[in-house]
């Protein structure tokens, strides 16, 4: 190959089997003390609801189990292995230090209903985050309760949605610019909300003139993400904030972008009214391939009273204590109060970094940004010029003219070590790579990138179809969605 | 592929093709080509109304959904089962997998639709986007 | 400022990045916000800590959580101990089990938890039959009760509770009455709050009749190992995480949903499908994306975009470790403790709902308020059964115990024998005061 690049080379990797397939009768890796009571014949106590098979469920040994799940960890990229630019998800470095103190035997074995009394601990983190989380935003009071950011989104919607009522009309609209994440529509839908769309303007931002024009007493509120998807500050953010108000209106911002505002400026100082953040994002806590999340939701004083139930109180005799009486909640989003593990965790991220920490993170998410920006600025087109904050969104436009597209670069870039970024989103730029670096990247990794990006450049020009048939280092090569959608197989079974 | 003259077509890329009072609905050519392989067909049960404009199925990919447009009003008399196992038929002939067949409410509504030349001029319009 | 310890970048590194994009200083790049929304001074968080600092902390908040303790509690939250090909076939055996166990063909890759799985559950069956009504049980989780009603207020979907008989299970007559052809589903949990089992089978022929869809949710999993599972059921809402997920004051847990192949597309969540590569070679993709919110926006079949692969890795482990004995005999071992343990209640006071069978929980009502007696036993570092009043007051001093494998037979006697005293005490007041009636 012409291009000698810094590329990542194979390493072990072994095959491995579904677990189904290793198992067979008399194997086992489990072992329970005897019984202190007297056993008890099933068939007596249940009588026809006795369960007498568990069909195909394995039976292996511990050392199997141990390999099986080791092996199969390998096959996964992870930031622990190096840079994961997957625009909008903000994959950062998930310290150690929050693993420890979420194992700390009374918070991993806290159960939801023990007495209050001995919820003290539990009770107080949930309160020092609020207060954290709080201060960050510029909001006034908030719930921890939703289980993930879209579920955040679907809390700050019923939220909006119970004001309005209590102001006598709930409304029937919800604006959404056209950048927007899939769940802010999904989310409007699903409390009760038709969408209208908003058209972004040529340096891809909303359009206050157009805005001025759609908004009526029929909207409710605007879902905005702020930066945007572009990785945009929406510079006319007070003037979005004063048209949405001047008709009763609510902004919502959503926060998935947050880490790109933290100690540096505050959405409830800029009019925004209610706004959801993602700890897993932001806050450091794993994305565990998919979750477990929690988006906390932060509103403004006149919302308060429609939090969902229940919430931290302070009692008059200093002790903390969960709140039910709450007349004008909107309810409860989920059973408890939370994904508990997730507030012990942001919590120690936040007390790891303090306030000079926090800003300098939010410094260097930008500046990393704007540094990818630069080094491929040119060899791939940037089609919004607006300046960049902690995320950048190019376009496959000039390698799509030699037949190779945003999903097939991202395909190759795996061949060099690098999770792929963010493919085809957001939907207002054709052929899009969306890359987010976050704060965790150093100069050296970054440099990796840029020189990967610029080679693949370089190949598109001389081999397309080297890119066109990428990856060649993965275990598995493109895998068939075609028929995994045709004819889905969701389960093993065995071979009969 | 060329586009049969005698089917009608929609701007949202739906053919039909009337005799009397029945027609037979489909999508076009142009519309397999831009959704890529088809892997699932929604289509509504026999007996169901359907309007002119007014959704009444979707087709997807893997990644996309695009909803199905009624190029005119009627009922469903005929719904092309084969599709629920072989969606891949409309990739390979989408002018003859046909979707629907309905009984015309007022088979004057196909004489607001496109002809074959016209809709060929209009997706070399759209292409060219 | 010192240097902070997860930020990889040196203040030469920062002069060279800035020097490299051409920008002045740091603040260059926030030039877009504007100036009077800039936050000039320092956020009000604590300082930066150590990291021993923070573990010291942490643990202080540890030990005023009940750290040491036994607990009797259960309801709904039990201690029971290409390049993503590795996350995608651990969800693909995840799904595979859990349609093992619960009987149906196919499972998502996990929802937040047991109550919105619930919630979702309902939502899809109202798609599928296109009917706008859904009955819910009285002995379903009351907080999954509370979240159906969120999710269902806005959908204008009106919810009717049906109550339960003496012996816990579902009024079957009521429903009868209740359930009609308006009805898209029917949700019933089992076993249930109660820790009852229900007839499941009864049950469904009263919403089969009239075209209404079962809808069952399991908020222990565990007793999938002994008890026959909803087969009759058309949605499964399963609460996994007493398969080895910390009870963690209340989350993370693992929801899932499982069906019939012929309700997938209505199902949300992600799933996982088993596919080939260009070779032949086995792997595995999402699949069936188009019902997703990234996709089909205000048309998705939920907003859920996440799921809980984390926690669900983890009951994938734990299934895959008690496996088809092991899960058999832990839920044995569960239910031997709670016959056990409601023995021995019942010589002293009253084990409601008897005449059905039940898994790992029970109802003792006593003749004291139970949450005076459970701040006795606290004493002892064991927490009490879950008291009832706050739910279900007209079962007065109620408590919903549940033992579980870690139950030991020493914490059931000595909080049998606590509530024997109070039995006790309760009974010789009673009669003092009934004799100081007599001699006045």
């Amino acid at each position: 190959m012409k291009h000698v690049t810094r590329k990542a080379t194979r390493h072990v990797n072994q095959n491995e089997g579904l677990i189904f397939e290793k198992s067979s009768p008399g194997k086992a890796a489990w072992k329970l003390p005897p019984l202190d009571v007297p056993d008890v014949d099933p068939s007596k106590l249940l009588g026809s609801a006795e369960r007498k098979d568990l069909g195909q469920m394995p039976e292996v040994s511990e050392i199997e189990i141990i390999r099986h799940f080791t092996r199969l960890s390998t096959w996964n990229y992870a930031i622990d292995l190096g840079m994961y630019p997957l625009g909008s998800c903000t994959m950062k470095y998930n310290p150690r230090v929050n693993e420890v103190v979420a194992r700390l035997e009374g918070l991993a074995n806290g159960h939801p209903y023990q007495p209050e009394r001995v919820s003290q601990g539990a009770l107080r983190i949930m309160q020092v985050l609020s207060e954290c989380l709080i201060e960050i935003t510029g909001m006034d009071a908030i719930t921890l309760q939703p289980a993930a950011g879209a579920h955040g989104e679907l809390t700050g919607l019923l939220m909006v949605r119970a004001y309005q009522q209590s102001k006598g009309n709930p409304r029937k609209k919800i604006l959404i610019p056209d950048s927007a994440h899939g769940t802010n529509p999904a989310t409007a839908a699903m409390v009760g909300y038709d969408v209208e769309k908003m058209q972004s303007n040529a340096r891809g931002m909303v359009d206050v003139v157009a805005l001025t024009a759609q908004m009526n007493e029929e909207v409710a509120a605007l879902m905005l993400t702020n930066p945007n998807t572009l990785g945009v500050f929406e510079q006319e953010i007070h003037k979005i904030a004063e048209v949405m108000h001047a008709k009763g209106g609510l902004l919502y911002m959503d926060g998935a972008n947050m880490n790109a505002l933290v100690g540096k400026v505050r959405p409830g100082d800029f009019g925004v009214d209610v706004m959801h953040l993602n700890l897993h994002k932001t806050f450091s806590t794993p994305h565990g391939g998919g979750g477990p999340g929690s988006g906390p939701v932060a509103v403004k004083k006149m919302l308060e009273p429609f939090l969902p139930k229940p919430v931290v109180i302070t009692k008059p005799d200093g002790t903390l204590a969960f709140e039910y009486n709450r007349p004008q909640s909107v309810g409860r989003v989920r059973a408890f109060y939370g994904n508990f593990g997730m507030f012990v965790r942001a919590l120690a991220y936040t007390l790891a970094n303090g306030p000079d920490g926090l800003r300098q993170t939010t410094e260097d998410a930008v500046l990393n940004a704007n540094y990818i920006r630069k080094g491929l600025e040119g060899i791939y087109d940037l089609p919004y010029s607006t300046p960049t904050m902690h995320e950048v969104v190019f376009s496959d436009k000039l390698q799509a003219k030699k037949g190779v597209k945003t999903m097939h670069i991202a395909k190759r870039l795996i061949d060099y070590g690098f999770h792929p970024y963010t493919t085809a989103f957001p939907l207002i730029v054709p052929g899009a790579l969306m890359i987010e670096p976050t704060e965790s990247e150093s100069k050296e990794e970054m440099d990796l990138f840029i020189e990967a990006m610029r080679s693949i450049a370089a190949e598109v020009e001389e081999d397309p179809q080297l890119v066109l048939d990428a990856p060649h280092s993965t275990r598995v090569s493109r895998l068939d969605e075609v028929a995994a959608a045709r004819k889905p197989v969701l389960r093993w079974k065995p071979a009969s | 592929m060329p586009y049969p003259t005698d089917f009608k077509y929609t701007k949202e890329h739906e053919w039909i093709k009337a005799d009397g009072k029945n027609a037979t609905v489909g999508i076009t050519n142009y519309a397999q080509e831009s959704l890529g392989d088809i892997v699932f067909v929604e289509l509504p049960k026999t007996g169901s109304e359907i309007v002119a404009g007014k959704t009444f199925g979707s087709v997807e990919s893997v990644k996309a959904v695009s909803d199905l447009y009624a190029p005119a009003s009627g009922v469903v008399t005929e719904v092309n089962s084969e599709l629920a196992t072989a969606p891949e038929k409309i990739n390979k002939d989408a002018h003859s997998a046909w979707l629907i067949k309905i009984t015309l409410k007022n088979p004057a509504e196909l004489n607001s639709l496109l002809s074959a030349q016209d809709y060929e001029k209009f997706v070399s319009e759209e292409a060219g986007k | 400022m010192t240097p902070m310890r997860y930020l990889p970048k040196s203040p030469s590194d920062r002069e060279a990045l800035l020097k490299a994009i051409g920008a002045r200083s740091i603040n260059d790049l926030f030039a877009s916000i504007p100036a009077e929304y800039r936050l000039e001074r320092d956020l009000k968080v604590p300082r930066q800590m150590a990291e021993s600092e923070i573990v010291d902390w942490f643990r202080e908040r540890s030990r005023e959580n009940g750290d040491g303790y036994a607990t009797f509690l259960g309801a709904g939250a039990y201690y029971h101990a290409e390049i993503s090909q590795g996350t995608l076939q651990s969800i693909f055996e995840f799904q595979t089990m859990i349609c093992e166990l619960t009987g149906m063909e196919v499972a998502n890759a996990s929802m937040y938890d047991g109550s919105t799985a619930a919630a979702e559950a309902v939502m899809m069956a109202v798609r599928l039959t296109g009917r706008r009504s859904a009955v819910v049980a009285n002995s379903l989780h009351p907080e999954y009760r509370e979240v159906l009603a969120t999710y269902a207020h806005h959908q204008s979907l009106p919810v009717t509770a049906t109550s339960f008989t003496d012996t816990a299970r579902v009024n079957l007559k009521e429903l009868e009455k209740l359930i009609t052809q308006e009805t898209a589903c029917l949700l019933v949990q089992s076993p249930n709050f109660f820790g009852t089992i229900e007839d499941i089978a009864a049950i469904a022929e009263i919403a089969h009749k009239q075209g209404a869809m079962l809808v069952v949710s399991i908020a222990e999993a565990v007793s999938l190992g002994i008890v026959e599972p909803p087969r009759q059921a058309d949605i499964i809402a399963m609460e996994a995480q007493s398969f080895g997920v910390p009870l963690g004051f209340g989350g993370p847990y693992c929801g899932v949903i499982a069906t019939r192949e012929q309700y997938v597309r209505q199902m949300p969540g992600r799933l996982v499908g088993q596919t080939s590569d260009k070779n032949g070679k086995r792997g595995f993709v999402l699949t069936l994306a188009t019902r997703e919110q990234h996709i089909r926006r205000e048309k998705a079949t939920s907003n859920i975009c996440t799921n809980q692969a984390l926690v669900a890795l983890m009951v994938n482990i734990f299934m895959t470790i008690y496996g088809k004995v092991g899960l058999r005999e832990l839920a044995k071992q569960n239910l031997a403790k709670a016959n056990y343990a409601a023995q021995q209640f019942g010589k002293h006071a009253r084990v409601l709902f008897p005449g059905a069978p039940r898994f790992n929980e029970f109802v003792v009502q006593t003749t004291e308020d139970p949450y005076a007696i459970n701040s006795r036993i606290l004493g002892h570092k064991i927490v009490g059964g879950l008291p009832l009043k706050k739910f279900y007051p007209e079962l007065g001093n109620a408590a919903l115990w549940c033992c579980t494998e870690l139950t030991t037979r020493t914490s059931i006697d000595t909080a049998v024998g606590m509530v024997a005293e109070s039995e006790r005490s309760v009974k010789s007041a009673k009669q003092e005061a009934d004799v100081q009636e007599v001699t006045r």
